[in-house]
């Protein structure tokens, strides 16, 4: 047929081969050699059980919870080019996103990504517990969810101070009063009274925890920046490696599990 | 003479390859206590811990505001006693309001209430607001002094650092 011809002949270049190494995915080798030859594709399993792609049973909501992140990921990106985070401009700059850029919902998706994103998690996280798939050999793999369960929430946490409202900020300085309660490392938890030399407390308002998340003894200027750049740059780093550990693991431990 | 020595042995490759590793984990370690201590700056720009709150002669009895944004602190005149109370919610941190017709201080975020005095009535603040240490300088002036407070389920209130009497 023409069309098989004109793809053979695409696939005979050596922009073709150079990009893919392998022939057409006609035989099962190739098949293989699709996903273990792409860097992206290869953190998948190379081949899945039938009961891995049955909604029923994953509701996909592992998938569901990456394309959300992939996608506050991208709205995220577009924010930034419009959103600066100081005292002067923070909420103006977000009040301006709604209205004087074209698509004002942008905003609005990165916001109700983050509330979704959430919520997926808890509920793959709930579907991987009720199927037993934290279990041996996967008891890694979940350990690492856990971490990004929290990294998740901690996105959550660093990107609600950034409209700079009442609300973003009495949420973070309740929020910020939490680490102030951490034993030893917070100057209001257990333990910190005991760390005095005589007058000299070692653990104050000028060098706890709480201190080192907000730059201040209060949600100010410098913690808006800290949050900006936790939110933008430092965690979605971490996440983006944790992402990719474990689905890569997904396939080492054998693959998503199967109904017994 | 002996010709020079072309290769390591086994035994000077280790220690070179030690000697390495330490170098390497020393450079991690310093960059990494590097980094830590630069999340702690040496300058910010918030109030003075300690500030100078006029004379006594110019506050009348009951709660002045005049300190409350910027400094946090309530200067309250009350049974012969000024005192400066902190504005920070006992509960989880907010800024409770000063509401002047019903004589109290009400925190928007939780709804904790709390009489002039300091003292909480409702709400889930679990204890007193704060005092914070209070004196008369040489030229007679009321010096605030944010470091040091005065708590009331300790029995600190009637610490003479913590009110004038006026």
């Amino acid at each position: 047929m023409a069309a098989n011809g004109l793809a053979d002949k695409v696939r005979a270049t050596q922009v073709w081969k150079s990009i893919f190494r392998h022939g057409p995915p006609d035989n099962a080798r190739n098949r293989a050699a699709v996903v273990a030859g792409n860097v992206f594709l290869h953190l998948h399993p190379i081949k899945l059980k039938k009961s891995g792609v049955q909604l029923g049973y994953t509701w996909c909501m592992g998938g569901l919870t990456f394309f959300i992140f992939l996608a506050l990921t991208v709205s995220g990106v577009l924010l930034m080019f419009y959103y600066r985070p100081t005292a002067e401009y923070a909420f103006n700059d977000i009040i301006a996103l709604r209205e004087h850029v074209p698509l004002g919902i942008m905003r609005e998706i990165h916001r109700w990504g983050a509330h979704a994103m959430v919520i997926t998690t808890w509920l793959h996280m709930f579907r991987v517990f009720m199927t037993g798939s934290y279990k041996p050999p996967r008891e890694f793999n979940w350990g690492v969810g856990v971490i990004l369960l929290v990294l998740t929430l901690l996105l959550s946490f660093t990107g609600y101070l950034l409209p700079w409202d009442q609300l973003a900020i009495w949420a973070i300085t309740v929020g910020a009063n939490m680490a102030k309660a951490t034993p030893f490392l917070g100057h209001g938890g257990p333990g910190a009274a005991l760390a005095q030399i005589g007058d000299f407390v070692l653990v104050s308002d000028k060098n706890d925890v709480r201190f080192q998340l907000l730059a201040g003894r209060f949600v100010g200027e410098p913690a808006l920046l800290r949050f900006y750049i936790l939110h933008c740059v430092f965690i979605p780093l971490v996440v983006g490696t944790l992402i990719a550990v474990h689905f890569w693991r997904v396939r080492k431990d054998g693959g998503i599990s199967a109904p017994l | 003479m002996s010709e020079a020595r072309q290769s390591l042995n086994r035994r000077e490759f280790f220690s070179y390859l030690t000697v390495g590793w330490v170098a390497f984990g020393a450079a991690c370690a310093g960059m990494l206590s590097l980094a830590f201590r630069f999340s702690y700056p040496n300058v910010n720009f918030e109030p003075e811990m300690e500030f100078i709150a006029g004379t006594p002669d110019m506050y009348e009895e009951g709660v002045d505001e005049r300190y409350k944004n910027g400094m946090g602190v309530w200067m309250v005149k009350q049974e012969g006693r000024l005192f400066a109370l902190s504005n920070i919610c006992t509960h989880l941190g907010c800024i409770p309001t000063w509401l002047p017709a019903e004589l109290k201080f009400k925190c928007p975020c939780h709804g904790s209430g709390y009489y002039t005095s300091g003292i909480n009535f409702e709400g889930p603040a679990p204890r007193p607001l704060e005092r914070y240490k209070i004196n008369l300088t040489a030229e007679g002036k009321i010096k605030v002094d944010k470091t040091k407070v005065y708590r009331w389920e300790k029995g600190e209130w009637d610490n003479p650092n913590s009110f004038l009497a006026v």
